[in-house]
C-alpha cells in the first residue's frame, strides 16, 4: 500500500509538470524558460499562476503578487520539515537546499521516509530526494512542451486539461480542515464573477474575498 | 539556440515575479521558522487565499482556457471537470481516477462531437 500512495504521488506530480509544459508552450514561453521555472521556482501553484497571469497580460506587479501569496503556503511548509532535520552540528547554510526543494511533494515524503533514516544522514537524504523530484519534475517539463508542440489539437487540449484536474483533486485531497475546502469551492466560484469586473487582478479579488470568508466561517464554528 | 532561449526580457519578469517571491518565503521559513505556531490565525488565513487563488487559477483555466484547449466547448471543459470530480469522491479521493475519468469524458466528447 505505501509503494502505490509514492507512486501515485510522483505521478501526480510528473502529470503536473507535464500540464505546465504544455501551458508554457501554448502561451508562447521559451522552453529553457519553462525548465528554468521548474528548476528555480520548484513549485507547481506558484507555476501555473505566473504563466496563466503573465499569459492574460497583467503586470508584473500584479503576477508577483498572486505568486507571492501561493507561495506563502510554503513557509509553514520549511518550518515543519527543518526540525525533523536538525543536529546539534546543522549549521542553516546546510539546509538551504533543503529549503528550496521543499514543496507539497518533499513535505509529504519527509514526514513518510525520514523516520526510517538515522539523523545524522538525513540532509544528505533530503538532497537526494530532492534532486530526483526535481529531474521527474524536469522531463516532465521537457515532454508536456514537446507534446504540445507536436500533438493534434485534441490531445494537445487532453494534455492542458491534466492540470486543472490534477491540481482541483490533488488540492482537494490535501483539504481535511472546513477552512480549506471552502475556500476551494468559493475559490472555483467567486472567479468567474470577479472575471467580469475585469480589473487586471480578477485571481487575487476572487482570492482574498474567497480565502477570507472561509477563515471567517472557521473562526465563527469555533467560537461556538 | 534563441529560439530555446527566448526572449531575455521574459527571463527577467521569471526572476522578479517568479523565482524571488518563492524564495523570500521558503528562506523565511528556514530563519525566522522556529517561533511559529502552525494553528495561528494568521497562517489559518493565509493557507485559505492561497488554496483560493489556486482554484481561482483553476477557474481561469476552465473559463478563459489557453492554446489548445479553447477548442474544446465550454459545456465539456466543465462537463469534464465534474464527471472527474464525481470519480473522485466515489473512489475515496483518488487523484489517479478522477484526472483519469475528466480526461476520457473530455475525449469521448470530443470525439462525439466530430
Amino acid at each position: 500500500m505505501r509503494s502505490i500512495a509514492s507512486t501515485v504521488l510522483s505521478l501526480v506530480l510528473f502529470v503536473t509538470y507535464i500540464g505546465i509544459g504544455a501551458l508554457a508552450h501554448d502561451t508562447h514561453f521559451s522552453l529553457a524558460w519553462a525548465l528554468l521555472s521548474t528548476a528555480l521556482v520548484w513549485a507547481g501553484p506558484a507555476q501555473i499562476i505566473l504563466i496563466t497571469t503573465l499569459a492574460s497580460g497583467v503586470g508584473i506587479v500584479q503576477s508577483a503578487i498572486a505568486v507571492t501569496m501561493s507561495a506563502i503556503r510554503l513557509f509553514p511548509m520549511v518550518v515543519a520539515v527543518m526540525p525533523m532535520l536538525r543536529t546539534e552540528g546543522t549549521k542553516r547554510r546546510h539546509l538551504i537546499l533543503v529549503a528550496h526543494f521543499t514543496a507539497v511533494t518533499l513535505w509529504v515524503e519527509c514526514y513518510r521516509f525520514l523516520p526510517h533514516v538515522p539523523r545524522e544522514r538525513r540532509v544528505a537524504f533530503v538532497h537526494g530526494l530532492g534532486c530526483g523530484l526535481l529531474s521527474v519534475g524536469l522531463c516532465a517539463t521537457v515532454i508536456g512542451y514537446a507534446l504540445a508542440a507536436s500533438l493534434t489539437q485534441t490531445f494537445a487540449s487532453a494534455i492542458l486539461l491534466l492540470t486543472p484536474l490534477a491540481f482541483l483533486f490533488s488540492t482537494a485531497r490535501n483539504s481535511r480542515e472546513l477552512a480549506d475546502v471552502l475556500a476551494l469551492g468559493l475559490g472555483l466560484a467567486l472567479y468567474p464573477l470577479a472575471a467580469l469586473l475585469n480589473s487586471g487582478l480578477d485571481i487575487l479579488v476572487s482570492g482574498v474575498v474567497a480565502g477570507t470568508i472561509a477563515f471567517g466561517v472557521h473562526k465563527w464554528r469555533e467560537q461556538r | 539556440m534563441s529560439d530555446f532561449l527566448g526572449d531575455w526580457h521574459a527571463l527577467v519578469v521569471l526572476l522578479l515575479a517568479g523565482v524571488i517571491p518563492n524564495q523570500i518565503w521558503r528562506m523565511l521559513g528556514l530563519w525566522l521558522g522556529a517561533g511559529l505556531d502552525e494553528g495561528s490565525d494568521l497562517l489559518v488565513w493565509v493557507k485559505a487565499v492561497a488554496t483560493a487563488i489556486l482554484a481561482g487559477v483553476i477557474a481561469q483555466i476552465l473559463v478563459q482556457p489557453p492554446g489548445a484547449l479553447a477548442s474544446v466547448p465550454g459545456f465539456l471543459r466543465y462537463g469534464a471537470l465534474a464527471a472527474g470530480f464525481v470519480a473522485f469522491m466515489l473512489t475515496r479521493r483518488s487523484i489517479f481516477a478522477g484526472v483519469l475519468c475528466g480526461e476520457i469524458v473530455m475525449l469521448a466528447g470530443k470525439w462525439w462531437l466530430g
